[in-house]
């Protein structure tokens, strides 16, 4: 009703003891005057309002704009070697920078294989170690643990690089490599020479790597296991380890399907450590103990001395496949976690 | 019958057995798993420390062949590389999170910048320094610490979008309305009330995007590039710790092989000490206290 008064007398007094409201219609400039200042100041506000929603979303929308960013300016850059060869590219398996002959096969193949190694010696462990965690560990030990893991997940690459150079390739050269020749040799997959860096190597220390992602994940999965499952299960007489199979590991197994997924997509763009232990050559052999590439390592290795355009496009364009398959992989992890997790509250972290 | 009894029997056994047998290999692997980060721990202190002298906080790298020299300049640069992230990814992901948060609740556009921040979180580092390669040194002609600053930035902001958003959703509406209740403008509610109160929770996510870029490498190789001397000019090459360290590790001088080694213990002592404090933070209840 006051708001209605076209009175625009308006004395700045803001007096926080005067009542808004019509309790003394008497003295009616006096509330007016304070409305139409809230009013006045509120239409500033809109503005001021606007302008800042306006920024947030400018900012949301920059991630965006750097995922199209990314991808716009590697295939640009790229060109060169995209028209050059086309999807020979990646079947080729000739990599002469001398002769400007470009074939990524090995690189691919060294990708591949070093993730896969690296999966087949992390993913029991992980599971093993979320399994502990959830299911067995003590109260007082499991804060020190996942902490520990967390820790493992927080070592810079390159530091892990450079322990792999220095402790695990002697180790593995001296003790582990040998043992594996005499018992899988026959395989062909370890056959001598041994020179300790290698694709082994590189799928130890990227195992090391990617442990701590997958056991995180696959805990958090784990947990969202409601507990009547696993109290139903043990009801019907089933020991810990028959309620862990069937009530927990069974419920949580496409999340950790997915986290593993999660893991690999690390793996495949792990580049540091395993530039530093996997000994950079552009052949395909069969033995894992023969020295190899990965799309990351030949990155990093050779970008900065990459001096004539093909080469640098060529190398960019790896890059690029790089990108996508990461991005492929990841996409396709999230979805698989979203899934699981969806219906439980964020991680009680 | 008694066939029957008997293959109950061994059923039991059978049962107890691999119940037992699940437990020793979970806990076989949890100690599988801890031992190379114990390892790791040793080896760090033991061949850092052994190197680790006033020297190295103070000179810069001595020529090859000569003894002592320092890892000074590198740390001067990864400070002046992280100090330029940090300008670049705070403010947009602090943004971004607030976005999301606050204004596309539940909206199919926060959904989409939710998922392309988790899809630029998982794109290798190593691709992140190609790609400002192509956009920043190749225009500008040269390598420079301004590349390997943004690249470090870009890896910062989705880390630090995604942790204030979930703090600014644990912030409880009833301080929202009572900041609007007493007619403070929305953006005025939002920065002094809202993300004030999520303040700690805030800032730990900072602290882990930093600690995560902190120990990056492979976007810097072609940004940064890495600098035997002395600079800090934000459009020169600049040394940075974790670059120093991969180039040291690959050489064949023993000298670097320990200069590589104390300069990662110095790396490790950094993160450890900002995660360890992201965890007292987050597990102290500083954040109950607030909301």
């Amino acid at each position: 009703m006051n708001l209605r008064i076209q009175e625009p007398r308006a004395p700045k007094s803001i007096d926080a003891a005067a009542p808004l409201g019509g309790l003394a219609p008497v003295a009616v400039p006096a509330p007016t005057s304070q409305i139409r200042t809230f009013l006045q100041n509120r239409g500033n506000s809109r503005l001021a309002d606007s302008t800042f929603r306006w920024l947030m979303l400018l900012c949301a929308l920059s991630i965006f704009a750097i995922v199209a960013l990314i991808a716009n300016e590697l295939v640009m850059s790229s060109k060169l070697t995209l028209a050059k060869f086309g999807f020979k590219f990646f079947v080729g398996s000739a990599w002469d920078p001398v002769n400007e002959n470009f074939g990524a096969l090995p690189f691919v193949y060294g990708t591949i294989v070093s993730s896969l190694v690296a999966l087949v010696l992390a993913v029991p462990l992980a599971v093993g170690v979320a399994v502990f965690l959830t299911e067995m560990c003590p109260k007082a030990l499991r804060g020190f643990l996942s902490f520990v893991t967390e820790l493992l997940a927080a070592i810079p690459s390159v530091v892990y690089g450079l322990w792999a150079i220095f402790v695990l390739v002697p180790l593995l050269r001296g003790y582990v490599d040998p043992i594996l020749i005499k018992l899988l040799g026959w395989t062909g997959l370890f056959a001598p020479p041994d020179f300790g860096i290698g694709m082994f190597a590189a799928g130890v220390i990227l195992a090391i790597m990617i442990l701590p992602i997958i056991s995180s994940l696959t805990r958090e999965v784990m947990t969202a296991v409601p507990y009547t499952q696993r109290e139903a299960v043990l009801a019907l007489g089933a020991t810990r380890w028959e309620m862990i199979r069937m009530g927990v590991l069974r419920n949580a197994r496409i999340g950790i399907v997915g986290s593993i997924i999660l893991g690999l997509g690390r793996a495949l763009g792990e580049t540091m450590a395993v530039a530093m232990v996997i000994g950079s050559s552009p052949t395909i052999s069969k033995s894992l103990l023969a020295p190899a590439a990965t799309m990351a390592s030949v990155i990093a290795n050779e970008f900065a001395e990459a001096s004539d355009d093909t080469y640098r496009s060529a190398l960019i364009e790896i890059g690029l496949a790089l990108f996508l398959v990461t991005i492929v992989v990841n996409i396709f992890a999230r979805l698989l976690v979203w899934a699981v997790t969806r219906g439980t509250p964020a991680r009680a972290a | 019958m008694a066939t029957q009894l008997n293959s109950s029997t061994l059923n039991r056994r059978w049962r107890w057995f691999t119940n037992h047998l699940a437990t020793v290999l979970a806990v076989a692997s949890t100690i599988l798993v801890v031992a190379p980060l114990i390892a790791i721990f040793i080896d760090l202190v033991v061949k850092g420390t052994s190197s680790l002298n006033l020297n190295f906080f103070t000179k810069i790298p001595a020529p090859v062949g000569e003894q002592g020299g320092g890892m000074a300049n590198a740390i001067v640069g990864s400070a002046v590389l992280l100090g330029l992230a940090s300008l670049l990814g705070i403010p947009i992901g602090i943004a971004a999170g607030i976005y999301l948060s606050e204004y596309g609740r539940g909206s199919k556009l926060s959904n989409v910048v939710r998922f392309t921040a988790d899809v630029l979180n998982g794109v290798p580092s190593i691709v992140m320094g190609v790609a400002v390669y192509a956009l920043v040194v190749v225009p500008a002609k040269g390598y420079s610490a301004f590349a390997g600053g943004v690249a470090l930035g870009i890896m910062m902001i989705p880390t630090v979008a995604r942790t204030t958003e979930e703090m600014l959703l644990m912030v409880p509406h009833s301080i929202r309305e009572a900041a609007l209740g007493l007619g403070v403008p929305n953006w005025r509610s939002m920065i002094s009330i809202t993300l004030k109160t999520a303040m700690p929770g805030v800032i730990t996510g900072c602290m882990l995007a930093f600690a995560r870029v902190a120990g990056e490498t492979a976007p810097l190789i072609f940004t940064a590039f890495g600098n035997q001397f002395w600079s800090t000019a934000l459009n020169q090459p600049v040394a940075a710790l974790p670059l120093q360290i991969y180039v040291y590790a690959l050489s064949p001088y023993d000298e670097w092989h320990r200069l590589a080694w104390a300069g990662s213990l110095v790396l490790i002592v950094l993160i450890v000490v900002s995660v360890a404090l992201v965890r007292f933070v987050t597990t102290r209840g500083v954040l109950k206290g607030a909301s």
